[in-house]
């Protein structure tokens, strides 16, 4: 039997490494796949204020990936609280509710609100625009980011985890900064900045011209990301971008993630999540691990020099 | 549909009954109905095979040569048989994806995820339909007609098409007793005039409680516009582009008017079929 648990600090411990990432899981899924059967639950983010999301079309194929514009369609905490809820409360699964805010205060006073029986911890979308810093997404610096954790850690004692964003030249520091604000993990990272034109309408393919790249087309540069920012820090990192199958998962977690989130392979198989979780389990028993827990350590990258990596950005 | 075998790491998991299934079906024919559509028939017993009229599935495409659909595509439930395991649809070969469609010959397989989405509902006290619809619009009406016949419904349906070669489902409608009126852009029948004189003569003769419709917009709007005045029970079965098909990416909304108010609603979780009183232009 391999142990399949990870502990993420602060009093969670999930049954297994794997969990959706925001924005890519519903209640439909409950429709397809046993929710109680994954590590843990994360719900789309979510904003105190009530918004609409971006115009149609809002996807697009790119090779083998996605572009998305979707933006956060949000009808408020309240609403959540009341409606949605109540329907993730009926798994095991732990809960992890994924907010968002466009200030600093706004991003303390969303988390505060989430100190209610059910949720089992805080992701902070900490990608999306800052209003006061001209829209720059918090995540892309470190002192924005440590401003937005640290709004946060003051008001709640909820596992709080920071969700970076792979459009900032230095993931290291960001990283660190929400580490030292208290951050008590790490999700590396969000969908990368990208557009795409018809050449034939010589339109940008998405209504809102600008969209996030997701899939297995960004797979190399979030395992990198993961990698860098499990060597800065100490608290867990969670790995997440183009994962479609278990050898991807294994990927990220032999560069040091602790627990891995499935997005965009979840639209295209719905069962990935499933699918991910036996192939970890049967990757540990033929390469004689008995926990997941101990490929973190396993990773054989002793000739790599992790300075000449970051220098080579 | 569980396709492997994880009991040892999913407690719990003991009470789950799926409602929707990812199915590996098996192509027993895909054949071309004329110069755009082909029709696949698939076995695909369990689930899939209980799909209801107007709801839909999410078909994986095959990569072809430079297609290489990444999304699965949206495809109306033309026939699901739960006794045979049969699920077939009729589809335009458009883009990537339906070529890709296209490719699949007898024996290989695909997954398709399904049945999703709400589809068409008869009130008992509708007692007559008429459902118009036009191109890929018929594919998804044909088995509301069948629907309608199962419950002692009578079914008019008006077919609109650019020429006779571009007439679809006709058999369909008939083999399910319904009165077939065509009309079509070649003979200028198919005129928004003409349309709407037909759905009048129809409605006084007391042929129509119901008006269904999907497939052309301007066909839609006048059907809204006749429902609203003669006070006519109504439902449209809706398009958008789609990724996961199961009201997670929020990619498939529309703007509906409900009680006055714009709302935006998703196609594949709120619909595919919506009230006709709600939809929008598009
Ligand atoms: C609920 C539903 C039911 C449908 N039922 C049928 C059916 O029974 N028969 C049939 O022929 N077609 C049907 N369609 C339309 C069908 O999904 C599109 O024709 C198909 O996706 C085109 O894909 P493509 O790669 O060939 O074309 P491309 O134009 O290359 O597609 C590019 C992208 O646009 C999307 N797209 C293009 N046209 C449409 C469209 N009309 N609706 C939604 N997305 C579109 C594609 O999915 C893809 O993501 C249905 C659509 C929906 C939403
Ligand atoms: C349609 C879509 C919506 C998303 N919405 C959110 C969101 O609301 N909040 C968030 O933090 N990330 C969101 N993401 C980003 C994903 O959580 C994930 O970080 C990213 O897609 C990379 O992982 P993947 O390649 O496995 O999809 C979204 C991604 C997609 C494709
Ligand atoms: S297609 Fe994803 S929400 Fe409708």
């Amino acid at each position: 039997m391999v142990d399949l648990k990870v502990d993420m600090g602060r009093g969670l411990v999930l049954a297994n490494p794997v969990m959706p990432a925001s924005g890519t899981f519903a209640e439909g899924l409950a429709k397809v796949v046993d929710l109680n059967g994954l590590g843990a639950l994360v719900t789309k983010t979510i904003t105190a204020e009530l918004r609409g999301g971006n115009p149609t079309p809002r996807v697009a194929e790119v090779g083998n990936g996605m572009l998305n514009s979707i933006g956060i369609p949000s009808k408020g905490i309240d609403q959540f609280l009341d409606e949605a809820l109540p329907f993730y409360r009926r798994f095991s699964s732990p809960l992890i509710v994924s907010i968002s805010a466009p200030t600093v205060d706004d991003f303390g006073r969303a988390a505060a609100r989430l100190n209610v029986e059910g949720i089992a911890g805080i992701e902070a979308n900490i990608s999306c625009p800052n209003i006061e810093e001209d829209g720059k997404a918090f995540a892309m610096r470190p002192q924005t980011t440590e401003q937005a954790v640290s709004a946060m850690r003051k008001v709640t004692d909820l596992p709080l985890w920071a969700k970076l964003t792979p459009n900032t030249g230095d993931i290291a520091s960001v990283a660190r900064a929400a580490e030292a604000a208290g951050a008590d993990g790490l999700v590396v990272a969000n969908t990368i900045l990208a557009m795409t034109i018809d050449i034939e309408t010589m339109r940008p393919t998405l209504g809102n011209v600008m969209g996030g790249l997701s899939g297995p087309a960004v797979k190399p540069i979030a395992l990198r990301m993961t990698y860098q920012c499990a060597r800065a820090v100490d608290i867990p990192v969670i790995g997440c971008g183009g994962i479609a199958s278990a050898e991807d998962a294994v990927e990220f977690l032999l560069a040091g993630a602790r627990a891995v989130q499935v997005g965009t392979a979840t639209f295209t198989r719905p069962g990935t999540m499933d699918e991910v979780i036996a192939g970890i389990t049967e990757y540990c028993r033929r390469k004689g691990f008995n926990a997941v827990a101990e490929l973190g350590a396993a990773l054989n990258a002793d000739m790599l020099a992790p300075d000449v990596m970051e220098a080579a950005q | 549909m569980r396709q492997i075998d994880n009991a040892d790491v999913t407690p719990g998991s003991g009470g789950f009954a799926a409602q929707v299934a990812d199915t590996v079906a098996r192509v027993v024919s895909n054949d071309w109905v004329n110069a755009e559509y082909k029709l696949i028939v698939l076995d695909a017993p369990g689930l899939a095979a209980s799909a209801e009229a107007g709801q839909f599935f999410n078909i994986e495409c095959p990569v072809v040569g430079e297609d290489k659909p990444f999304f699965r595509r949206p495809m109306s439930t033309y026939a699901a048989d739960p006794e045979t395991g049969r699920v077939e649809f009729l589809y335009k070969v458009a883009g990537a994806g339906t070529r890709g469609l296209a490719s699949l010959i007898s024996g290989g397989t695909t997954r398709i995820l399904g049945p999703l989405g709400v589809g068409f509902t008869l009130p008992d006290d509708v007692r007559s339909i008429v459902v118009l619809g036009r191109g890929v619009g018929l594919a998804t009406l044909a088995p509301l007609a069948e629907m309608a016949r199962d419950r002692g419904v009578a079914v008019t349906a008006i077919v609109s098409a650019r020429g006779p070669e571009q007439i679809l489902s006709v058999e369909r409608f008939r083999a399910a007793g319904a009165k077939v009126e065509i009309v079509l852009d070649s003979d200028g029948t198919s005129a928004m005039t003409n349309v709407e004189a037909i759905l009048r003569r129809l409605h006084a003769e007391g042929r129509a409680d119901g008006f269904y419709t999907c497939g052309s917009n301007r066909l839609m709007l006048l059907m809204q516009k006749l429902a609203a005045e003669l006070d006519v029970f109504g439902e449209v079965a809706m398009e958008q582009q789609m990724a996961c098909g199961l009201g997670m990416c929020f990619c498939c909304v529309r703007n509906f008017t409900v009680e006055g108010e714009t709302i935006s609603k998703r196609v594949c979780w709120d619909g595919p079929v919506f009230a006709l009183s709600e939809a929008t232009s598009w």
